[in-house]
Order: C-alpha cells, then sequence, then structure tokens
C-alpha cells in the first residue's frame, strides 16, 4: 500500500523547516475564500490555489486564510474577502488566479485595495 | 462541475459546515469492473430522515436546507449521467456518507481532475479538521491520513501554507504515479481477476 511515505513528510519537514513557527500571535490580516457549490464551480479552488502559494512565498504569520460557504451573490463568484484592523473588509469579486496574486501583493502584503476587482465595502 | 474532484470539494464543504471534525475520502477507479466510486463519510450533525428523502429534488432541498441545496443534486446529476448514482445515508457517529458511482469509460463522466488541488484547498482552509484520504486505482492503493501528518511534523504543522503546498505537490506525484501505473496495460491485466474478485 503506497502512501505518503515518514521519508517524504520527513523530506517536507526539513524543507519547510525554517517557516514551521507556530501561529499563535493575532491575525492582523484574515483573507476569506467563498466556498459554496457556487464558489467552487466558478473556480474557487484555483483561487485558493494561487493564494497559498503567494502565502507560501510571503511567509507572513499574521495572514489568515479561511474558507467559508456561500454568501448570496453567486453571480460575482469566485468571491474572495479581505480584512484587515484598520480598514474595512473589502470583498473582490469574479476572481481568477492572477486577479487573487495581484490583490495578495498589493492590498494585502502592501494595503493598496484593488478597486477595480471590488465588489463592495462591507 | 468541470473535474469530480471539485463535487468532492463541495461534498467536504458540506460536512465540514455540518461540524464533522473529521472526514473521510474513498476515491476507487476499477477499469476491470468498469467503475469510479467516490465515498464521503462525515462526522457532523447528520441530515434528519425526513430532509434525506428529498435530497434529491434541487428545489425542495434548496429551500429546506441550505447545507444540502444544489450541491448534492449536482452531483446527483452526474452519476446518473453515466449510468451511475448517489446514495445518502447515515454515516459515522450520526453523520452523513455520500456515495457517488460513475460507469468508468462513459463519455460523459466528468475527469477526476485535480484531487491534490482539492486536498490542499481543503487543509489549507480548515486546520483543525482532520481529514483521510484513501485512493485505489486498480489495486494500487494511497492513502493520507492528517492524524499522522500531526504526529510527525507536529500539531501545528497543517497551519503553515508552506508545509500544505509542499505536501500538495507530494500527493500530486504519488497520484499521477498510483494512476500512471494503473494505465499502463500489464497492471490493467495483472488487477483484472483481483478486481472481479471484489
Amino acid at each position: 500500500m503506497a502512501k505518503l511515505t515518514i521519508d517524504d513528510l520527513k523530506k517536507i519537514k526539513e524543507e519547510t523547516a525554517k517557516s514551521t513557527s507556530i501561529r499563535d500571535g493575532e491575525a492582523n490580516i484574515k483573507i476569506t475564500v467563498h466556498m459554496g457549490t457556487c464558489g467552487i464551480a466558478a473556480g474557487a479552488r484555483a483561487v485558493m490555489n494561487a493564494l497559498m502559494e503567494e502565502m507560501a512565498e510571503a511567509d507572513r504569520q499574521d495572514i489568515r486564510i479561511v474558507t467559508s460557504g456561500c454568501m448570496g451573490m453567486c453571480s460575482s463568484e469566485p468571491n474572495v474577502t479581505v480584512e484587515s484592523k484598520e480598514a474595512e473588509p473589502i470583498v473582490y469579486q469574479k476572481m481568477d488566479a492572477n486577479r487573487m496574486r495581484q490583490v495578495f501583493k498589493r492590498h494585502v502584503l502592501l494595503g493598496e485595495i484593488q478597486s477595480d476587482f471590488a465588489l463592495a465595502k462591507m | 462541475m468541470r473535474e469530480l474532484s471539485l463535487h468532492i470539494l463541495d461534498v467536504v464543504e458540506n460536512g465540514i459546515t455540518a461540524g464533522a471534525d473529521i472526514i473521510r475520502i474513498q476515491v476507487e477507479e476499477s477499469r476491470g469492473a468498469n467503475l469510479l466510486s467516490i465515498k464521503i463519510n462525515d462526522n457532523g450533525r447528520g441530515i434528519p430522515a425526513e430532509k434525506l428523502k428529498k435530497l434529491q429534488d434541487p428545489f425542495v432541498t434548496s429551500r429546506t436546507t441550505r447545507r444540502v441545496g444544489l450541491g448534492l443534486s449536482l452531483l446527483a446529476a452526474a452519476a446518473e449521467r453515466c449510468n451511475g448514482k448517489l446514495a445518502v445515508a447515515v454515516g459515522i457517529a450520526g453523520g452523513t456518507e455520500v456515495t457517488a458511482t460513475f460507469q468508468h469509460s462513459h463519455i460523459d463522466r466528468a475527469p477526476l481532475g485535480d484531487m491534490a488541488a482539492t486536498l490542499a484547498t481543503l487543509l489549507m482552509g480548515n486546520p483543525q479538521i482532520d481529514f483521510v484520504y484513501t485512493h485505489v486505482a486498480d489495486g494500487n492503493e494511497f492513502s493520507l491520513d492528517t492524524r499522522e501528518i500531526k504526529k510527525e511534523l507536529g500539531d501545528h504543522s497543517l497551519e503553515d501554507p508552506m508545509v500544505i503546498h509542499r505536501l500538495g505537490e507530494s500527493i500530486r506525484t504519488s497520484l499521477n504515479q498510483l494512476r500512471s501505473t494503473a494505465d499502463k496495460p500489464e497492471a490493467r491485466e495483472k488487477n483484472h481477476g483481483k478486481t472481479n474478485d471484489r
């Protein structure tokens, strides 16, 4: 029976040892990827995987990623909400991998709201 | 949905919304028996018996339970298109068990797609939930248990995007290997008897 072998896991552990620190600090920024049936059908998984890659690269301990269900705006899916302590939450609409990368690099890391992609302030 | 792995993501999200803390996903591909089956078992709060009967009707369900509206109906339609069916039963600890079957060779059967991306997405969004994934392709098996991973890498390892990203790549490689061996004629020949034994 094939498994993810202990060796595989050890390798992963070594490779990521630098970054694996416990995230006990409070999150300053929360990114919500909406994963209802509508979001998934519209491509939320690709958005999530792009976000994950960006997160792995940025290695910031104060950013948290969560998933949630449909928020009732199915026609603008995939939706992503970025919340930070200082500013009001922004809902981004019709996201794809590239838009997600841009929002992450500009809004999440630099605080520049990408109003071209924004659906609403909440 | 374009990929069966997206259906899986959708149904698992249902289980998470239902308050599950462990979810078992089982994919079985058998060319010998010409069958692809997907089983998702959660220990969430389950679906009440009277609603279980109405599940196949998207309108009834979407109005009575938001949680199981269109998602299961789409999966049922996808399975039935391919001479298969969807069954929803009571799962472990009163949760829900969803089983979808497909004729493996059916021209309308969507590809399984990027299962590794589905798993990575689930891990990323739900560090507090444990997942057990089993994939059998013509007798070859792959399995993954997040409880074992946490034991090996530490309790908080699956909160790290870098670990999940790397894990996703490993899963993708393993599954590609598993499924490509299954693709080879000699492997199919070898496993043909096995699958018929079941």
